[in-house]
């Protein structure tokens, strides 16, 4: 993976631009001494790393703005970052860029129950979303595995989905106003405290577009009241076929589960570890999620659980109670990291037909024999969204080469069948190089376009999703 | 996550240990949520996972410490909110000790800094010394004002109003078990806690005997050493480490060592760390591993269940020794709801009240906003007592509030016999 070389002008007036910055932001928001700026040089995925120019952390919208324009004015490129939880590199920075993170701006702004609504400043974790409103009895339902770190501002920029998105759809289906800085400091509304924004879908522009468009600095959710109960059942499987297969038959029987989670027995053994939920140790486990009244959750069991016999499973289990019910799910939502104690690795996301689910599971395998790395798998099979871990070793010399050859592998493999590069963790740096295996160069052009019209100096996270030959000759 | 130590580096057990343990990290940044230092100044820099990123860079680098590196892995409170959080298992309360001693050994502080631990170091662990200490700033605090520096300040203003008599009860002795002898064991008596509230160890003692302990008071019971140990004076540590355990070590018949000062509880437990590649490793894993929080052991013996038709309502705050770095959660709540106590728990209870040891004078500020922000979600449950396993944050909460803060041991020792804690002024039947 190659990253634009520093911009030799703007690592010349370094000293101009912090004390521009500075005089905006105070000394408290602005970070620039090398040893400081080095714990920025990544995200969670730390196979790319490149400390920044500095970093500032304002604490207001106005503060974005005077930051960002003071950026524009000096040509410098900024690279926006929430929590600094993204597996796709979103918040990789260069080493002539600012790094400008949210994460002080974290109040929420209001909240109105009798509209279901939340604004938050989008420096706010995506769980203490839903802790500001749970003792109202309401939940804000897009949760990724990250859901307790990651910011809103992330989830925005990767319309972050997350295993209960099955039923409620990911960020864009939960998002109905932001207030965006645009690279020249100028502050916009889009959408607001009501369904859909007026005029052009900007909104549905605006989620997914990786910081790319804006800084996106407060945000209006949708919330929804707590269902009134919820049963996660384990069901294990001998086989990843079987297991995918059971997925594939519970979605065309059009039942609508919360959640279908599959975790492999590596995954399985290393959650259990952390979070001694009981799964059972078996080659394939599905969570299934079913909730409402006591009525719905046993109709939609009935349903599923038929099914779910008819695979041969080794193991049915529902949880005994609410305990069992957090530990099997605190498991599963901190399998990436679980699998930390075990290997270093590379996370993917793609996303498949769930038809497909058994084939691309062998030929996983398959590829994991091919180049001798091995695989772990946990996703959200409900809707197709693939996570396979490629398990290597950082410290060997040549293996993060090969896993990244395997990624691309897995990657055209789910466009192959009909799917798509990413699910919810975007583009990012990990992705980038294998835009052109999705789109055509005239789809690419058309997407940076858009980006032409809301950053024309191409300034904002510029070398990331589209492909450096790509849009070279627009980066400045 | 990639290390890039050279083997040389990595013949070193201790470099061995920290690569190990940066090895284990996945950069993940759940541990960011949960860091409370990170709530407050919400810069990464400030959250484990940055911490995380300067230690290695200053380990692999063998680098002398720069002011910025230090100013940052100071401001941590050593809460291990971290390792409750992380996924992947990163000990990181064993890399920060490592930090903290080579930034010891390494780096040169200001005069100041080195003059106002030096004090703490020579005076905390050692309770004569703490007890003059504690009289000489309460003559000093109306003079505060004119302190240089605001740590000598807070120092000053740490000090409280009244300060018990010795209590007979700490000096060496046994204690003999009421009825049938269940259990013996030996008592710490912690340091600082002595000079500052003598009735907890009254109450350990009165409660323990009752539910059948001999209760065994050694001689040369002193410091356990976490004090030091997280200051990074390692050696100092281990010196007066190595006096607890040979003096636990001297009781025959040694069923558990029994701590009421969680924050020791965890350095104790870990014992065979501290000691290992020592001479002293062996007893050091031993009495380490005998180690116990007085409400693990009052939990084995069983307590009567107690029902009262009107509940005292008590605030349970759970020190991050006994939540984060023993991994003891439900166990002490249980015990005060088992005789009759109504337990209520606070927001964000992962969350540390500020006190860790000698942070609360060393970093008054940030100290102070976690200070806080405890207290507002303690008073919003309008309780009429808060308590806490731990003297540290007693104080740190005592200071911000008017309810009576007490120890849970007093509680329990109160509810099965033992006389109302002087703390409350209010009378309850």
């Amino acid at each position: 993976m190659q990253m634009p070389s520093p911009d030799a002008k703007i690592m010349a007036k370094k000293a101009q631009v912090v004390q521009r910055l500075t005089e905006v932001l105070g000394a408290r928001g602005v970070i620039h001494d090398p040893a400081e700026t080095r714990a920025y040089e990544c995200d969670a995925l730390t196979a790319y790393r490149c400390p920044p120019l500095c970093v500032v952390l304002p604490a207001t919208t106005e503060e974005v703005s005077a930051a960002l324009r003071v950026c524009h004015e000096e040509n410098v490129p900024v690279v926006p970052r929430g929590s600094g939880t993204s597996l796709a590199g979103g918040a990789l920075p260069t080493a002539d860029s600012v790094i400008l993170g949210v994460s002080r701006m974290n109040r929420v702004l209001e909240i109105d129950t009798d509209d279901r609504i939340i604004r938050v400043q989008t420096g706010r974790t995506n769980l203490s979303v839903t802790g500001a409103v749970e003792e109202l009895g309401f939940f804000y339902a897009p949760d990724p595995s990250s859901q307790l770190a990651c910011a809103i501002a992330g989830n925005i920029a990767m319309n972050s989905g997350g295993a209960h998105c099955l039923k409620y759809g990911v960020t864009t289906n939960n998002l109905l106003g932001v207030t965006m800085v645009q690279m020249d400091g100028t502050v916009i509304e889009i959408g607001g405290a009501h369904m859909d924004a007026g005029g052009l879908d900007l909104l549905g522009v605006i989620c997914g577009s990786e910081g790319q468009l804006g800084v996106v600095t407060e945000a209006t959710l949708r919330i929804l009241p707590k269902p009134e109960g919820a049963l996660p059942v384990m069901m294990g499987y001998d086989s990843a076929e079987a297991a995918g297969a059971c997925v594939a038959d519970i979605i065309k029987a059009g039942v609508l589960p919360v959640a279908i989670e599959y975790m492999d027995r590596p995954c399985i053994r290393a959650c259990e570890a952390f979070a001694k939920a009981g799964y059972p140790d078996c080659e394939a486990l599905l969570i299934v999620e079913v909730e409402g009244s006591a009525d719905e959750i046993s109709y939609q069991l009935d349903t599923i659980l038929k099914i779910a016999r008819d695979h041969d499973p080794v193991e049915i289990r529902a949880a005994q109670d609410s305990d069992e019910a957090a530990r099997i799910w605190l498991g599963r939502k901190s399998a990436f990291g679980a699998m930390g104690q075990i290997n270093d690795y590379m996370c993917l996301d793609g996303t498949i037909p769930v038809s497909a689910l058994p084939e691309v599971l062998k030929r996983i395998g398959e590829l994991s024999d091919q180049y001798g790395l091995g695989v772990a798998n946990v996703f959200h099979a409900g809707d197709g969204n693939m996570h396979p871990l490629i398990l290597f070793d950082a410290n060997k010399e040549g293996d993060l080469e090969k896993c990244e050859e395997m990624g691309a592998d897995i990657l055209r493999l789910c466009v192959e069948v009909g799917g798509c590069l990413t699910g919810e963790h975007g583009v990012g740096v990990e992705k980038r190089d294998l835009m052109s295996v999705q789109f055509a160069r005239e789809d690419l052009e058309a997407q940076m376009k858009v980006k032409d019209v809301f950053d024309p100096k191409w300034l904002l996270n510029p070398a990331k999703v589209f492909p450096l030959d790509v849009s070279e000759g627009r980066r400045a | 996550m990639q290390t890039n130590f050279t083997p040389a580096q990595l013949r070193d057990p201790k470099t061995a240990e920290a690569n190990a343990i940066l090895r284990s990290c996945v950069h993940c940044g759940f541990c960011t949520a949960t860091c409370p230092t990170y709530q407050v100044l919400g810069d990464e820099l400030d959250s484990p996972r940055g911490r995380i990123y300067l230690i290695k860079d200053m380990l692999e680098n063998e680098r002398i410490p720069d002011d910025k590196t230090v100013t940052h892995l100071d401001r941590c409170l050593g809460c291990l909110a971290c390792m409750t959080t992380c996924p992947s298992g990163v000990h990181y309360g064993h890399l920060i000790d490592q930090a903290r001693g080579y930034i010891e050994k390494n780096y040169e502080r200001p005069p100041m800094d080195r003059f106002l631990r030096w004090v703490l170091s020579r005076i905390l662990p050692y309770p004569g010394r703490f007890r003059l200490a504690l009289l000489a700033a309460r003559i000093g605090k109306p003079f505060k004002g004119l302190m240089p520096d605001k740590r000598l300040r807070a120092m000053l203003e740490m000090a409280p109003a009244k300060l018990p008599p010795v209590s007979r009860n700490d000096d060496p002795q046994v204690f003999p078990a009421k009825g049938e002898r269940r259990m013996r064991v030996g008592l710490s008596i912690g340091c600082a806690q002595r000079a500052l509230d003598t009735d907890i160890n009254d109450s350990t003692i009165r409660l323990l005997t009752r539910l059948g302990c001999e209760v065994v008071i050694p001689e040369g019971v002193g410091c356990c050493g976490a004090l030091t140990e997280h200051m990074g004076k390692h050696d100092e540590a281990r010196g007066t480490a190595a006096k607890l355990i040979r003096s636990m070590a001297s009781i025959e018949g040694l069923d558990a060592v029994v701590i009421n000062t969680s924050g020791c509880g965890t350095t104790m437990k870990d014992y065979g760390h501290m000691f290992a590649g020592h001479e002293l490793e062996a007893e050091a894993t031993r009495i380490g591993g005998l180690c116990r929080d007085v409400t693990e052991v009052v939990a084995e013996l069983g307590l009567p269940k107690l029902v009262k038709a009107e509940p005292v309502r008590v605030a349970y705050h759970a020190a991050c020794s006994l939540q984060h770095g023993q991994k003891l959660k439900a166990g002490p709540k249980a015990l005060l709801k088992q005789v009759g106590f109504e337990v209520l728990e606070p927001a964000d209870s992962h969350l540390c009240c500020g006190s860790a040891g000698t942070y609360n004078l060393m970093q008054p500020e940030i100290s102070a906003e976690l200070r806080n922000r405890k207290v507002e979600t303690l008073e919003v449950l309008k309780p009429q007592l808060i308590a806490a396993g731990n003297i540290g944050c007693m104080m740190q909460i005592g200071r911000g509030t008017d309810i009576p803060v007490v120890h849970s041991v007093q509680l329990l020792d109160w509810a099965t016999g033992g006389p109302q804690p002087s703390a409350i002024s209010e009378q309850f039947a």
